[in-house]
């Protein structure tokens, strides 16, 4: 029972991760950003590259591999993203598009050598090794260690978004972009951190969490549902809704994959976003107009 | 030293009174000038089966008639409605795997399968993405992006409906012509159809659905509702795509849910030119050999979809069949100002 | 009289915050069947907000509204308009990619238009044109056939209006359609009003032309941050103390 708790809240924790890039763009910018999943997995291959093929130290990957994804989101903005600006069905395609390429790209072989990305041979280091004997249950440290990567972030965004002159910036696009353009704010610089920001964030994530388990390309569509879910569950436009919904998938999963096993993770995600949509389409903790039509 | 300037000149040819797309007709070679390259898109689709050389491009038109109707399909709920649907191969698998299913486990003929299988996938599909439709476009198109997934882990896990083997043999059709015929047949008739559509009151509504939503809520609309018939007509395309390729290849499995069906409609669609209708069934014959041709390399096909859309969204927003019939209808040149 | 006309809209203890901002403060109404109530105060004094949460587009905090006994607060839009309550927006919102009179197919679509049509509806582009005539579109000219994206103002507001007429509407709410107009449109639009009027429309009208609205108005509120000031005939309103320190502002002792 305790098992299931405290692996709930890691897997709480782990939906958090993976969700806070993606509401955070689409927050801030109104942009739909599929790339999310794609980022988290090109940045774990990024790092595993770095670690293998140049021998370079594992928190010198890390670092570099954040700043290449920073930059990638910044690049998709700027190259692409800022041309379909305003038109909802070509920026849907769009990203939707780059996304695909991206993780499709991943697994293609043998084009001019370049060998794919296939196999469970991926792995990443683990931060810590060993793990936490306490009373009620055993856990790994690297899953306490994703906790409080979550926590910390999740303050350090707030912080960020409260205190910080750019944070404010993009807290106010995300009210009233009119307004904000009127105050001097430049929207496309801010759309260009915002997307940067949220693939750094998308790629912390890869790092704390795909240690678990393998690099696969796979699990760059199950980043994305989980996003969603998250967003869709918890409601977006509030932190606390963010938060609630990532912990009750977590839950939900931890206690599905004790039950059934992995394999129905997704059915179970897929029927809890009906479920709420059907019950309250707004999200548990959503503002209503965040997440349905333009009112 | 003065740059000249240049500005570019667009003459309507000189053949006709034409207004805004409204033409008025006063002679025998006026109609031509209209009708011709209608009519020999139409009749060259209906006599190229006749031409190609040996079964198997007979079965990659087939393929390519299936695709065309995934396109029309995206066009209609993107570009006439406004709703960004991204699961084709959704409507695909569930098409097949019920007009295979009634076949392999009941043993009903193909006359009734596919009809069965179109409207009652239409009416599932419908059903499951109808809590959904209320979101904005990008949640909706996350979401049915993800279901072929869904369906695939389902069938997979429960091992249902013959798992990672499939069902098969599904009986086929009589003769390559029928199964060609019939395709080829309904990507016409769904083109006019389609068209005819929009062009009702109903369309006018679905292109306010696009447009602007808020207006056509203070105008006594339900959107949402109005938005569910356009979905279902979307799926019944997409299904009978889906029954078809069932019996036109003798086999359903989890194939049916690739990304493929998904993903190379788009890419047609926008190829072939957004919104038209005839473009994206363009877009999917020119898309579909090509496929063909670089089956041997995996997911560079996938990939080269997605570079091909945002290559045409990024620098010829408007298509292929637009970009032809305007160098058709108008003259372009460059001249001094 | 005026005492037998039957209340058609209660507003009652209407509230809505934004955030820190408190767009509407308690605010009760009755209007009587048939009238013309003008909204008028500075802006930003929640007007449109008003119109909002009566037709459903903004949910409030608190306070209901009742359309002929029927409770509108907490019905989605479409069928608050199904009901028979239609508003225009004051930025105005037509279709553009359609054109003028095609914008009016939509709302002669609506099951409410369908109603009053008997079954199937008929033609209803021959009914799209008679109301934009009806409006003040001339019949014979390219205009109604042009795009809604090629209109002048004046022609797009009297398209709103349209819009609401072809609903068969039995009050209107008009968020500033004077807005933005030159005299003569507007001196042409304001018998469009009256005719309504006698027809048994009841009109709200939010407004920030006062010579006008007095003109076509029995009854006005003010709004100020949200609260009512002031309700009554429009010459009364405007010698209230209340009213002309909103407007105009308050005397400086120097």
């Amino acid at each position: 029972m305790g098992e299931v708790l405290i692996y709930g809240i890691v897997n709480g924790m782990i939906f958090v991760l993976m969700a806070v890039g993606f509401s955070f763009v689409y927050g801030i910018s109104r942009l739909p950003n599929f790339a999310h999943g794609s980022i988290y997995v090109t940045t774990g291959f990024i790092t595993w590259s770095f670690i293998n093929n140049t021998g370079l130290p594992y928190w010198l990957s890390v670092i570099l591999s954040l700043i290449i994804v920073f930059l990638a989101g910044v690049a998709i903005y700027q190259f692409v993203m800022i041309r379909v600006r305003g038109m909802p069905i070509s920026e849907i395609i769009v990203s939707f598009a780059i996304a695909l390429a991206i993780l499709e790209g991943l697994r293609l072989q043998g084009i001019g050598g370049f060998k794919g990305f296939i196999g469970p041979g991926y792995v990443l280091p683990r931060f810590i090794d060993g793990m936490l004997e306490t009373p009620w249950v055993t856990i790994d440290l690297q899953r306490l260690l994703i906790i409080a990567v979550g926590l910390l972030l999740l303050g350090f965004m707030w912080l960020f978004t409260h205190h910080n002159k750019i944070g404010l910036a993009l807290r106010a696009m995300a009210q009233h972009e009119r307004a904000a353009l009127m105050l001097g704010i430049n929207s496309d610089r801010m759309a260009n951190i915002a997307l940067g920001i949220g693939s750094t964030l998308a790629g912390l994530a890869a790092i704390v969490v795909m240690p678990l388990g393998n690099i696969t390309c796979e699990s760059g569509y199950t980043v994305l549902t989980n996003a969603i879910a998250v967003c869709i569950i918890g409601g977006l436009g509030s932190w606390v809704g963010t938060i609630l919904g990532a912990l009750i998938l977590g839950l939900a999963t931890t206690i599905m994959s004790a039950i059934g096993g992995t394999m129905w993770n997704n059915v179970l995600i897929f029927g809890l976003i009906i479920l709420i949509l059907i019950l309250k389409p707004s999200g548990l903790f959503g503002q209503q107009k965040e997440l349905q039509e333009r009112v | 030293m003065e740059r000249e300037e240049r500005r570019k000149e667009r003459l309507d040819r000189g053949i006709k009174a034409r207004t805004e797309g409204l033409y008025a007709i006063a002679s025998w070679r006026e109609i031509t000038y209209l009708l011709a390259p209608r009519a020999s898109l139409i009749i060259g689709l209906l006599i190229l089966p006749l031409v190609l050389p040996g079964l198997y491009w007979q079965r990659v038109l087939a393929l390519a008639g299936v695709y065309a109707l995934l396109a029309l399909s995206f066009d209609f709920l993107a570009h006439r409605v406004g709703l960004v649907c991204i699961g084709g191969a959704f409507m695909m698998g569930i098409g097949g795997y019920i007009s295979g299913g009634l076949n392999y486990y009941f043993g009903l003929p193909i006359a009734l399968t596919i009809p069965i299988a179109t409207l009652a996938g239409a009416l599932i599909c419908t059903l499951l993405w109808l809590p959904c439709l209320p979101l904005r476009g990008v949640y909706f198109a996350i979401i049915t992006f993800m279901f072929p997934h869904l369906a695939t882990s389902i069938i997979i896990a429960g091992g249902l409906l013959g798992s990672t083997e499939g069902l098969s043999p599904i009986k086929g059709f009589p003769n390559i012509w029928v199964g060609i015929y019939l395709i080829l047949g309904l990507v016409l008739l769904t083109i006019f159809g389609l068209r005819r559509l929009c062009g009702e009151d109903i369309g006018v509504v679905f292109a306010g659905i696009k447009d602007n939503d808020q207006a056509v809520l203070a105008s006594g609309v339900n959107i949402t509702r109005v938005k569910i018939y356009a979905l279902y007509i979307a799926t019944l395309i997409g299904c009978f795509a889906g029954a078809f390729v069932a019996h036109f290849s003798g086999f359903v499995g989890v194939s049916l849910f690739a990304l493929d069906f998904s993903v190379m409609p788009i890419a047609a669609c926008i190829m072939g030119g957004p919104g038209t209708l005839a473009g994206p069934a363009l877009g999917a014959l020119i898309l579909a050999p090509l496929s063909e041709l670089l089956r041997g390399f995996g997911q560079l096909r996938v990939v080269l979809y997605c570079v091909i859309l945002v290559v045409f969204i990024l620098f010829k927003p408007e298509g292929l069949l637009s970009w032809v019939s305007r160098r058709y209808h108008q003259i372009e040149r460059w001249v001094k100002v | 009289m005026e005492e037998q006309k039957e209340t058609i809209i209660k507003v009652r203890n209407l509230s809505k915050s934004f955030g820190g901002v408190k767009a509407l403060n308690n605010i009760s109404f009755d209007l009587p069947k048939g009238e013309v109530l003008g909204v008028i105060g500075p802006n930003g004094s929640g007007k449109t907000t008003l119109v909002n949460t009566i037709t459903g587009f903004v949910k409030p905090e608190s306070g209901e509204v009742f359309f002929k006994n029927i409770k509108l607060t907490g019905l989605p839009p479409y069928k608050i308009a199904d009901l028979g309550v239609a508003r225009t927006f004051q930025v105005v919102r037509p279709f553009l990619s359609l054109r003028s009179f095609k914008n009016l197919i939509v709302p002669l679509w609506s099951p409410r238009a369908r109603r009053f049509a008997g079954g199937r509806g008929g033609d209803r582009d021959a009914v799209a044109i008679d109301l934009l005539e009806e409006v003040g579109f001339e019949r014979d000219a390219y205009v109604p056939y042009k795009f809604a994206s090629a209109l002048p103002l004046g022609y797009l507001k009297r398209l709103e209006l349209a819009r609401c007429l072809a609903l068969r509407p039995e009050v209107i709410i008009c968020d500033e359609v004077f807005s933005g107009l030159s005299m003569s449109e507007i001196a042409s639009m304001v018998p469009l009003i009256e005719r309504l009027q006698r027809r048994g429309v009841t009109i709200i009208m939010i407004e920030h032309r006062l010579r006008e609205l007095f003109s076509v108005a029995d009854k006005v509120i003010v709004l100020n941050f949200g609260e009512k000031l002031a309700e009554g005939k429009p010459d009364q309103v405007m010698q209230d103390e209340k009213v002309i320190r909103a407007y105009l502002g308050e005397e400086i002792n120097l």
